[in-house]
């Protein structure tokens, strides 16, 4: 299966973290929260106008914007 | 700094893992809040004793800010980390929400790597057995060495056992070197970070302060504090430190297209796995709180009826503290209102009268009448906060805010600041706090204060009705929409100029929701207040008495005031000369002679003092958006407080005492000058919307910018920004007439 950016996700849908390019302080935050290779995520909502996207990560939920989604690839899980 | 028996504690621990309620389940009302000197990071301290089988324990505990990592990206993180390293607590009490452990021990690793002894708070137990999970603590402190404690810190739970932990913790390790805990960062960073600990050891490099090895993974992390601390403390270690950590991560980019500081979070991670997998957390299908909690998303955060629930909640924010701030306003007013009539009876005229009455009582009175609407607005905010709507609100209004290079938290000082009409910038700027992201706060309090406040809106109800008699609903509702306009178009301009740079990461936390505890939300309350109390009594009278002094000195020359003071003496006699039974318009007309008396003395006074003159040397320069002297006089008095505008220009024109709510004089005077055209009146309802905010706000922009700076810049800007756009309405309207 083929990675896809993160962005991409469908509401509802579950993924598996492949990479991130992100540097520096973004970098930074996304894997304070556990945003690392391997781990699962799934779209849990998405704000009024599109963005930012809310994910549920093991035991929480976190939002980030759809330009720093940009950096995280992932391969779909299916169910 | 363990003197004097105290053991010395530092609490610590990620946002929403309900680190506060744990200190003031620690502190109760012991506790003491203040700022780190130069930065806007809070800084509290609180006491605790705890006595058991006859000896008593004292414990002096800092809470430090709350973090998710000890890097050196945010002031917090930074100032836990400095905390730490300077001034050595005898232990840290580390809270963790035993609900997203793994999560959590991403912290509590980097607290064991710097080797400082650590103790474990698995707080919010009850929600993580809800959610169906069984954690087996004693193992978990068997493979950190370091205690854990099952903690409720919201009903009280465990708490004396956790602070018997870190005290039993810190007395056994009293006195010991720290020792580090050293994680394997794989083959590829493992020998550098090896070679680079031996360089730092031999070298002595920077160790009076930090672990060889930690100093070591912080250059690997491309640290920018441990950097610049590094060559400024041997420049040529410093450099071949930076060219080791310069070839590792040319390796990591092309051999696996990543960053040391990635592969290191990734050990990090893996390290906390492995951990868990020993058969320490449990789980049971039973998500239930957060099936709750996503439901209500379903709902709160709802294309469609999430914005408008939202926009339900913030104008009932903002109506509940107007509303309800009004009562204790009104008497706080009345209290210093019969305060000032009493000094007034009881200190014989004169500048001391003058000084307690006008500087004194109107200064601080005018101040304290705040306290009301902060104590609601700040018990409001803590409510959505700890409830966890507040980011869903900065969630919903990202998109928006950030065309602007604003966040979506913004939202809340606009608002309050008078978003919809007749809020206040003081409460208004103090919401900022609720922005953790620096550039976007700063950019958030300095636009801010543009909003149509309650203050100015008496103001523009003057004007509205005399430049746009019956059209006044519509007037005011555009200058809301103008004050909206302007605020963001200034954002975006100080975003890309001063305060330019890349929007902060949004990436954040969606707690659950919970219901926020009675004494969490009393006591943030109360410390908001508080600080502006004591702000209030100190740098704010003093310049409530210097606005006094420049609007009465220099006084005017006794010979010139004698025709004045002749022609009052005059009038009294004559109003005091009537007979018992002169008929009533004989009287009234004596008692108008007497005010127009008392009016022209008072006008004279304020013309020769220092703002007279500064009202007259700016009239060449005011001129050119329409304003006269005496309009320069009230818009400086309405730096004081915007009410004042119109009783300063009721002064100036000679009208005596004007009561703002009902200045049919004033108003009446305006309509009947010719040189009050309607461009000069849009002019001063633009200039009084945008110019400099009152000095209350600027007080509070101070002490939310952390620097007298940005308060300075803000009476300037606002200033200027408001003097171009009068002059261009002026002129513009000048030129089309």
């Amino acid at each position: 299966m083929s990675a896809i950016c993160l962005r991409e996700l469908q509401l509802g849908q579950k993924a598996r973290l492949v990479s991130i390019d992100a540097q520096g302080e973004l970098g930074r935050r996304i894997r304070d929260m556990g945003l690392v290779p391997g781990s699962e995520v799934e779209v849990v909502g998405r704000a009024p106008l599109k963005d930012p996207v809310a994910l549920r990560i093991k035991d929480f939920t976190l939002s980030l914007r759809n330009n720093e989604a940009d950096h995280i690839l992932v391969e779909v899980v299916d169910e | 700094m363990s003197d004097s028996g105290k053991i010395t504690l530092a609490l610590a621990g990620n946002p929403n893992a309900g680190k506060t309620t744990m200190f003031n389940a620690l502190t109760g009302a012991r506790q003491h809040v203040g700022n780190y000197p130069g930065i806007t990071v809070e800084r509290k301290e609180g006491f605790a004793t705890l006595a058991t089988g006859g000896e008593k324990r004292e414990f002096h505990i800092t809470d430090l800010p709350g973090a998710y990592s000890l890097t050196a990206y945010t002031q917090e993180e930074l100032v836990a980390r400095n905390h730490l390293v300077d001034e050595r607590p005898d232990a840290v009490i580390h809270v963790l929400n035993a609900g997203s452990l793994e999560r959590n021990l991403y912290l509590t690793v980097q607290f064991l790597e710097l080797g400082v002894p650590v103790a474990l708070g698995l707080n919010m137990m009850d929600e993580a057995r809800k959610k169906g999970l069984t954690i087996d603590s004693d193992k978990l402190s068997e493979l950190l060495s370091a205690p854990v404690v099952e903690t409720v810190a919201r009903a009280g739970k465990g708490v004396k056992d956790l602070l018997a932990a870190a005290g039993d913790l810190a007395e056994s390790r009293k006195g010991d070197a720290w020792s580090p805990l050293t994680i394997s960062y794989g083959p590829d960073l493992d020998p550098a970070i090896a070679e680079m600990t031996e360089k730092i050891e031999a070298a002595g490099f920077l160790t009076d302060r930090y672990p060889s090895r930690w100093l070591a993974v912080k250059y690997m992390e491309g640290d920018e504090q441990i950097l610049t601390l590094g060559r400024n403390a041997d420049i040529d270690l410093a450099q071949e430190l930076e060219a080791v950590t310069a070839r590792v991560s040319e390796h990591c980019q092309s051999t696996m297209n990543t960053y040391p500081e990635a592969v290191i979070a990734d050990f990090r991670y893996g390290f906390i796995a492995s951990l868990l997998k020993q058969g320490i957390v449990r789980r049971e299908p039973l998500r239930e709180r957060i099936e709750m909690s996503d439901r209500l998303d379903k709902v709160l955060t709802h294309r469609a009826l999430g914005p408008a629930l939202m926009l339900g909640v913030l104008l009932l924010v903002y109506q509940i503290t107007f509303s309800l701030g009004q009562h204790p306003m009104d008497w706080l007013g009345l209290f210093f209102g019969w305060l000032g009539e009493t000094a007034e009876s009881l200190i014989p005229e004169g500048l001391v009268q003058s000084l307690v009455v006008s500087g004194i009582i109107d200064g601080v009175g005018g101040v304290l009448s705040f306290v009301p609407l902060i104590l609601i607005i700040f018990f409001l905010i803590a409510f959505l906060e700890d409830s966890g709507y507040m980011a869903r609100i900065a969630y919903m209004m990202d998109r928006v805010f950030r065309m602007f290079g604003l966040h979506g938290s913004s939202v809340m000082p606009f608002i309050v600041s008078g978003g919809v009409g007749g809020g206040c910038a003081v409460p208004g700027v103090m919401a900022s706090r609720t922005l953790r992201s620096r550039k976007e706060k700063l950019a958030t309090l300095l636009t801010a204060p543009f909003m149509a406040c309650g203050a100015k809106l008496p103001v523009f109800i003057l004007l509205a009705g005399v430049f746009f008699p019956h059209h006044e609903a519509l007037a005011l509702f555009l200058i809301t929409l103008s004050a909206w306009a302007f605020a963001l178009f200034a954002a975006r301009i100080l975003r890309s100029t001063l305060i330019r740079g890349p929007s902060t990461p949004f990436v954040m936390e969606l707690p659950p929701y919970r219901m926020p505890t009675l004494r969490g939300l009393i006591i943030h309350t109360w410390e908001r207040t508080w600080q502006y109390i004591k702000k209030a009594g100190t740098v704010i009278l003093a310049i409530s008495i210097l606005l006094w002094a420049a609007m009465t000195f220099p006084t005017p020359h006794e010979a010139d005031l004698a025709p004045l003071n002749e022609a009052v003496a005059e009038a009294q006699a004559h109003v005091d000369g009537f007979p018992e039974d002169t008929d009533q318009a004989t009287l009234a007309q004596a008692e108008d002679d007497l005010a127009m008396a008392e009016a022209a003395l008072a006008e004279a006074g304020l013309a020769n003092s220092l703002a007279g003159r500064l009202g007259r040397a700016l009239e060449p320069v005011s001129q050119s958006a329409g304003f006269e002297w005496r309009t320069n006089i009230a818009l400086i008095g309405g730096v004081a407080a915007k009410e004042v505008i119109i009783s300063t220009l009721g002064t100036a024109y000679s009208l005596g005492d004007v009561d703002p709510e009902e200045a049919f004089s004033l108003a009446g005077h305006i309509r009947s000058d010719p040189t009050w055209t309607t461009p000069r009146g849009i002019a001063l309802i633009l200039f009084i919307l945008l110019y400099s905010p009152c000095f209350v706000t600027v007080v509070a922009i101070r002490q939310e910018a952390g620097s007298w700076k940005w308060a300075l810049f803000s009476i300037v800007f606002n200033t200027a920004l408001a003097f171009g756009v009068a002059v261009a309405v002026y002129q513009g309207g000048a030129m089309l007439l």
